[in-house]
Order: structure tokens, then C-alpha cells, then sequence
């Protein structure tokens, strides 16, 4: 029931995701996008849940409470981020280089 | 059974262990106490002398049993692998024996020798230790119950004797002479393992006693397979043994001390090649190119290096070719399927060569000494600064006059009897195959020039003018009486010798034939009659007369001048001084290709330019470049990075929904 659609939804919605992280550089948005990757996975648990059992619920909320640690911590580094370099732009911060 | 189990037989590993104890505290010695000559004496003499006197009982056990099978006494297993069962197990029978009593008692009269000789040096502890640690090597070598143990020994007298070689390491010269021994006997001691390799491929055993009871079943007779090993076995003793081409290393050993040339470079070690064939005599006696290779290579050896020793002036360097020559005797003996005449030859050598070289000992001591005193630098082994020693080493003169004529082979000395009874048997072989007709001429012409040089040498070195030089004849002197009784004890021996194989008595003869009678199944018997015998040694005997009496025509030692004033030699004496250059040619075609390989395809090319460009540095650089192209992925772009990631994720949930 709703399957299909169900499904259909959770993959627009992750690659758009995809497609935030990939092409955007303000890194709050990066992170706001990931959210959206995660709540799309959080989709496909529920609509599947109707066939495979309540696992996939459960699961939800797993899901659920770590992004909000991740939030909580991701922000915290976004905000250490700012205070040193005054800006959030990806493209400005890449002390990993080679 | 076993008649020797149980009689002091069984005591036979005490003849090992005795010397090996005494290297052990003499090595202490050397390091403790480099000063406690009279302590390192007693040991080094004592522990040899014991190991005599257990040898002697050893033969007296043997002897009151004569036992037809070897007593074998096996003391542990040593290498079980699979099929390869070897024990670590001494063989008493009664060639062992000889070799034993030979050993011990030599190098007993040569440790009392060098009490003396070595008495200032001050290495004389670590001198005695070598020196002890060969007698026990060298007892292992002759008791072997089996190739592999003897090998044991075989390598072991071969350290000992680069150790004693270069015992004088101080001076390069002397330090190259044992390194050039070690090298070339390798040579040798590559065949013997390839012959052990294939003896237990084909027979499953290397004892010997398994291996020469199946050896005539399991193998063709004159085959390639016996042939082959025969001839593997006697590379080794071509090396071991100073032969053609490998004899070169043995003039070169004659730079360790004079007993030790005696010892090791004259009566036993050397001698350990002929003791190889006659113990595999069953192995030669099956192949008759093999037996004829050897006994060819020995008749070539004899006259070559007779014909070299006629032109040498160092007093050891004659007596090193003569040594090289009289093994080749040896070889025509154990090559012509007379394995106790052989063996014979090798006993009474050992006594007139030990003796000539003890003698020799004693003539440069002297002359060192008295140079010492003067502190003049001059050569104390060059006969050209002896001359008329007799005056002054009464002792030294007359029994190296012994053992000279004994090496000649005048009647009744013991070299007469043993080199008549080798050439007696080539000649008699020589019915067979004509080949051995060239043989026996071969050690006929050798012994011509062996009553020549022998005689050059005396003369030259006890007559005619004294040429040490003025300020040092008043220090000539004999030796002192513990150099001059072992020479005395060993005169006797020489004088005494013959009387070991008398012809027609055949005591040693008759004494090998439980060790040679599976070979003798396998030769024609070839005695010749009583009428031809005797005139063979009455040739021979005149043969030696002749060339003692060319010498004392041809020689002046009158006109002989010290090596500072002699006029250069010319023609074919020039290249007999210079030893036909044959160490040139070694150094030519064999040591200079080798080195040029080594420096400059080895070193240079492969492992400076292969291994270390290529390989070492080489693979740094790939490592190197591959960190760059790693490293130029590592923009610190995080977009880059996650670009990456989700290709590969895309790239997997490809691979997973194919």
C-alpha cells in the first residue's frame, strides 16, 4: 500500500541530498542536506516496515537520535569553523590538502 | 659376533676426544694465560701421546682378532631424515687402523718437535691448540664409519690446516697463502659432495660399509654411475690431495711453520685423498677408466712436480713439490688397483717426509737464530745461505742423509720397498692395458729426479762452503735435543719401514685384505713372476743410485753463490724456477675472469646497477611517485572528496544491482 510512491519519494528526496552536498559550498546548507539524505533513508525504514516487521520503526528512531547528536556536534564544529576563519564556505577551508 | 665389542675397541672415540680436549684447554690457555708455555706443552704433547697409546691398543685388540668385517661403534644417531640415516659412528677395521697409529704417532713425534721449534713465538698456546684440534679432526677423518662423518673430518683438517697456514696472519703474504688453500681444496670438497650426493641416490645409504656391500649388485661395473661417482670422489682428493690441476695451493702452504708443513702438508692431511680411494676401493676397483684417470693423474702429477722441485731454492719449497710428487706415487698405487701398495707408500712417506721437513725445521731455526743474533735481514729458508751445515748440525745431516736416501729408493730404506712395489704393480697392470706401460715410465723418470733434487738439496744445504755469512757462523748449532730426538726416533722408522711389506712377505698386504679382497674379486691378478720383480728392483734401485750420482757430477755447491749475487737463469731452468707459471695461468684464465666478474658484471653492474637502481632506489622512486599522484588527490576539498565517495558508492550499488 503506497509502497511504490512511498519509495519513489525517499529516493528523489536522498538524491537531492546527494546533489546539495555535491554542489553547494556553505557548509550549513551541506549539513541541512545530509539531514534531508537521512530523513529520506528514514522513509524507506517506515514505508518498508509495513512488509519486513517493525524493525525498520525502530530503526527510525535510532536514526532519529543520532542526527541530533550529529547536529549538535556538526554545529558545534560549523561554529568553531566561523570563529577562526570567519567564514563557512567549503571552498576556503582545506587545510587536508595534499 | 663381534670379537672387538667390548676390548679396547670400544675406547677407539677416546683418540678424538683426547687431542679435542687439549685444543679446548689450549685455547683457554691462549687467551688466559698466552705465557704458560711449560702448561700448554704438557697438554698439547700429553694429550696427543695418550692419544697414541689408546691407538696402540686399539691395534693390538685389532690385531688379536682380525676380524673380516669392520667394528663399527656407533655413538649416536646424527641425521635421521626420512630414508638418510646417518650415525655419528667410528669404523675400526684394519686400514683405519694404520691410518690411526700413523696419525697419532707422527704427529705425537711433530708436537715434541715443535716444542722447540715454536718455543719463542708468541702465539705458542694458540699454535698447540690448532695444532691439537687437527689431530682429533684428522682421527675423525681416518674412523669415519661414513662418508658424511669423514667429510667432518675432512673439513675440519681443511680449517685447521688454512688456521696453521696463516698462523703468521701479521704478514699478508702468508694470510693469502691459507686463504688460497681454503679456496682451492672448496674445489675439491665440491666433488666429494656431489659423489655423496649420488652414492645415496643410487645405493640408499652412505655408510660404508653398506655402500661397498651393495655397490657390486646395485651398480654396472664400468658403468657411467660408478664411473661418475669414482671420479667425484677422486675431485676431492685431487684438491685434498695437491694433484694436477689443484696442487698449486700446497708450495703456498709451506708459509705456515715447519712442523706444521710436516704434519699437515707432508704426512697426514695431504695423504687423506689416498686414504679416500682406498677405502672406496670396491667403487674404483669397479671402474676401470676411473682407476685409470687416477692412476694417469698421479703419474703426471710425480714427474711434474719432481721436474719443478729441481729448480727451487727454498729448502720447503723442494720438499712441498717433492710432497706433491710422492702423493702422485700414491694415486699411481691406489689407481692401479694396488691399494696396499699405496697405503704402504703413504706410511713410510709420512715417516721420511715428516722427517726431511723436521729437518728442514731444524736447518732454518738454526739459521733464524743466528740471523736474530746479527739482526740481518736474509732468507732462513733459501739454500743458497746454507752450505756446509754438516759441521754444524751433525744430528740434522745424518738422518735427513737417512730419509733422502729413503725417498730415493736405495735399498733397504722403507721408500725403496713402497715405490718399488707401486711401480712393481703399474708395470704388471701394464700387460693388461699398455697405457699403464706409460705409467710406470712416468714414476720411473720421477724417481730419477726425485734421487736428483733430493740429493741438489743436501748437497746444497749440508756441503761444500758455508754461505750464511761470516758474522753468523759462530751462532751454528744443532738444535736443541727436543728437535733433534723426534728426527732420531723418525730416522729409525725410515730405516725400519720396509720391513712393513717386504716383497713375497706382505705383511701390510696381507694385513688390508679383509678391507681390499671385494676389490681384488673384481681385478685381474696380475703378479709378476719372480724373474721380472727382480729386475724391476734392481731398475729401480739403480735408477735412484743414478740420479743420487748425476747430482754429485752436475752440482757444484762450491760455485754456488747467496741470492743477492746469483746470475738470472735462463731458458727452461727459468720456467722451472718460476714453476712452469702455471699460478700466472691460473691467475690469467681462472682468478682475474673471476675478479673481473665479480668487480665489474657482480658489483658494479648487478648489484651497484640492477639491484641497487633498479630494485632498492628504483622502488623508493615508484613509491615515491605514486605518493605524488596520491597526494595530488588530496585537494582538502571536502566536495572532492564526497564527488569521490558517491561514485564509488554508485559504483558498488552498480556492481550490486548488475
Amino acid at each position: 500500500m503506497l509502497l511504490g510512491p512511498s519509495l519513489a519519494v525517499s529516493a528523489i528526496l536522498f538524491s537531492l541530498g546527494v546533489v546539495g552536498v555535491l554542489l553547494r559550498r556553505n557548509a550549513i546548507v551541506i549539513f541541512m542536506c545530509i539531514e534531508l539524505m537521512l530523513n529520506a533513508v528514514n522513509l524507506t525504514f517506515v514505508a518498508l516496515s509495513q512488509r519486513l516487521g517493525l524493525d525498520g520503526q525502530v530503526f527510525v528512531f535510532f536514526v532519529m537520535t543520532v542526527a541530533a547528536a550529529e547536529a549538535a556536534v556538526g554545529l558545534a564544529i560549523v561554529i568553531a569553523v566561523y570563529r577562526h576563519r570567519d567564514t563557512v564556505n567549503l571552498q576556503n577551508i582545506n587545510l587536508l590538502r595534499g | 659376533m663381534r670379537p672387538l665389542a667390548g676390548s679396547a675397541a670400544d675406547w677407539v672415540g677416546l683418540t678424538i676426544l683426547l687431542p679435542f680436549a687439549g685444543f679446548l684447554v689450549n685455547g683457554a690457555l691462549a687467551f688466559l694465560a698466552p705465557r704458560a708455555r711449560r702448561a700448554v706443552s704438557v697438554v698439547g704433547v700429553g694429550s696427543v701421546a695418550a692419544a697414541f697409546a689408546v691407538a696402540v691398543a686399539v691395534w693390538s685388540a685389532v690385531a688379536g682378532a682380525h676380524p673380516a668385517e669392520p667394528y663399527v661403534r656407533t655413538l649416536w644417531s646424527w641425521i635421521p631424515v626420512g630414508d638418510l640415516q646417518v650415525n655419528a659412528a667410528l669404523q675400526v677395521d684394519q686400514l683405519s687402523v694404520v691410518m690411526l697409529l700413523v696419525v697419532t704417532g707422527v704427529s705425537s713425534l711433530i708436537h715434541v718437535f715443535s716444542i722447540g721449534y715454536m718455543r719463542d713465538d708468541p702465539g705458542y698456546a694458540r699454535y698447540f691448540a690448532y695444532l691439537n684440534l687437527f689431530v682429533a679432526f684428522m682421527v675423525v677423518l681416518v674412523l669415519g664409519a661414513s662418508f658424511p662423518v669423514m667429510f667432518i673430518g675432512w673439513e675440519g683438517v681443511g680449517l685447521c690446516s688454512y688456521l696453521l697456514i696463516g698462523f703468521w696472519f701479521e704478514e699478508k703474504e702468508k694470510a693469502d697463502a691459507g686463504f688460497k688453500a681454503f679456496l682451492v681444496n672448496r674445489i675439491g670438497d665440491f666433488g666429494f659432495l656431489v659423489a655423496m650426493f649420488l652414492i645415496f641416490s643410487h645405493l640408499g645409504s652412505l655408510d660404508f660399509r653398506e655402500v661397498f656391500a651393495r655397490a657390486p649388485q646395485a651398480l654396472v661395473p664400468g658403468g657411467g654411475t660408478v664411473t661418475a661417482i669414482a671420479l667425484f670422489l677422486f675431485m676431492g682428493c685431487v684438491g685434498k690431495s695437491a694433484q694436477i690441476p689443484l696442487y698449486v695451493w700446497l708450495p703456498d702452504a709451506m708459509a705456515g711453520p715447519t712442523p706444521v708443513s710436516a704434519l699437515i702438508h707432508a704426512a697426514t692431511m695431504v695423504t687423506a685423498g689416498v686414504y679416500l680411494v682406498a677405502r672406496s676401493n670396491v667403487l674404483f676397483a669397479m671402474s676401470p677408466t676411473a682407476s685409470a684417470i687416477v692412476a694417469g693423474v698421479g703419474a703426471l702429477t710425480a714427474l711434474f712436480a719432481a721436474t719443478i722441485g729441481l729448480k727451487q731454492w727454498d729448502i720447503k719449497k723442494v720438499l712441498a713439490y717433492s710432497t706433491v710428487s710422492q702423493l702422485g706415487y700414491m694415486f699411481v698405487g691406489v689407481g692401479v688397483g694396488a691399494y696396499a701398495a699405496g697405503i704402504f707408500h703413504l706410511v713410510t712417506h709420512a715417516f721420511f717426509k715428516a722427517l726431511l721437513f723436521l729437518g728442514a725445521g731444524s736447518v732454518i731455526h738454526v739459521l733464524h737464530r743466528a740471523y736474530h743474533h746479527t739482526h740481518r735481514e736474509a732468507d732462513a729458508q733459501d739454500m743458497r745461505n746454507m752450505g756446509g751445515l754438516m759441521a754444524y748440525l751433525p744430528w740434522t745431516s745424518r738422518v735427513m742423509w737417512v730419509a733422502t736416501l729413503a725417498i730415493a729408493g736405495i735399498p733397504p730404506l722403507a721408500g725403496f720397498f713402497s715405490k718399488d712395489e707401486i711401480l712393481g704393480a703399474a708395470f704388471a697392470r701394464g700387460a693388461a692395458a699398455p697405457f699403464y706401460y706409460v705409467v710406470w715410465l712416468f714414476g720411473l723418470a720421477a724417481a730419477l729426479l726425485t734421487a736428483f733434487y733430493m740429493t741438489r738439496l743436501m748437497l746444497y744445504t749440508f756441503h761444500g762452503p758455508n754461505r750464511t755469512g761470516d758474522l753468523e757462523r759462530p751462532h751454528l748449532a744443532e738444535a736443541p735435543w727436543v728437535m733433534t730426538w723426534p728426527l732420531v726416533v723418525l730416522a729409525a722408522l725410515t730405516v725400519l719401514g720396509g720391513a712393513l711389506n717386504l716383497p713375497h712377505v706382505g705383511t701390510l698386504h696381507r694385513w688390508l685384505e679383509p678391507v681390499t679382497e671385494r676389490s681384488a674379486a673384481l681385478l685381474p691378478n696380475l703378479a709378476p713372476s719372480t724373474g721380472l720383480e727382480v729386475t724391476l728392483m734392481l731398475l729401480a734401485a739403480a735408477i735412484g743410485v743414478g740420479g743420487i750420482w748425476l747430482a754429485t757430477r752436475m752440482l757444484k755447491p762450491a760455485s754456488l753463490t747467496t741470492p743477492e749475487r746469483a746470475p738470472a737463469e735462463t731458458g727452461f731452468a727459468k720456467l722451472l724456477l718460476e714453476k712452469y707459471r702455471v699460478d700466472e695461468l691460473y691467475a690469467a684464465v681462472i682468478v682475474r675472469p673471476v675478479v673481473w666478474l665479480s668487480r665489474v658484471v657482480l658489483w658494479k653492474g648487478l648489484d651497484a646497477g640492477v639491484i641497487d637502481t633498479a630494485g632498492v632506489n628504483g622502488s623508493a622512486a615508484v613509491a615515491r611517485g605514486l605518493g605524488w599522484i596520491g597526494s595530488r588527490l588530496q585537494t582538502g576539498q571536502v566536495g572532492t572528496y564526497v564527488f569521490f565517495f558517491v561514485v564509488g558508492a554508485l559504483a558498488v550499488l552498480a556492481a550490486l544491482l548488475r
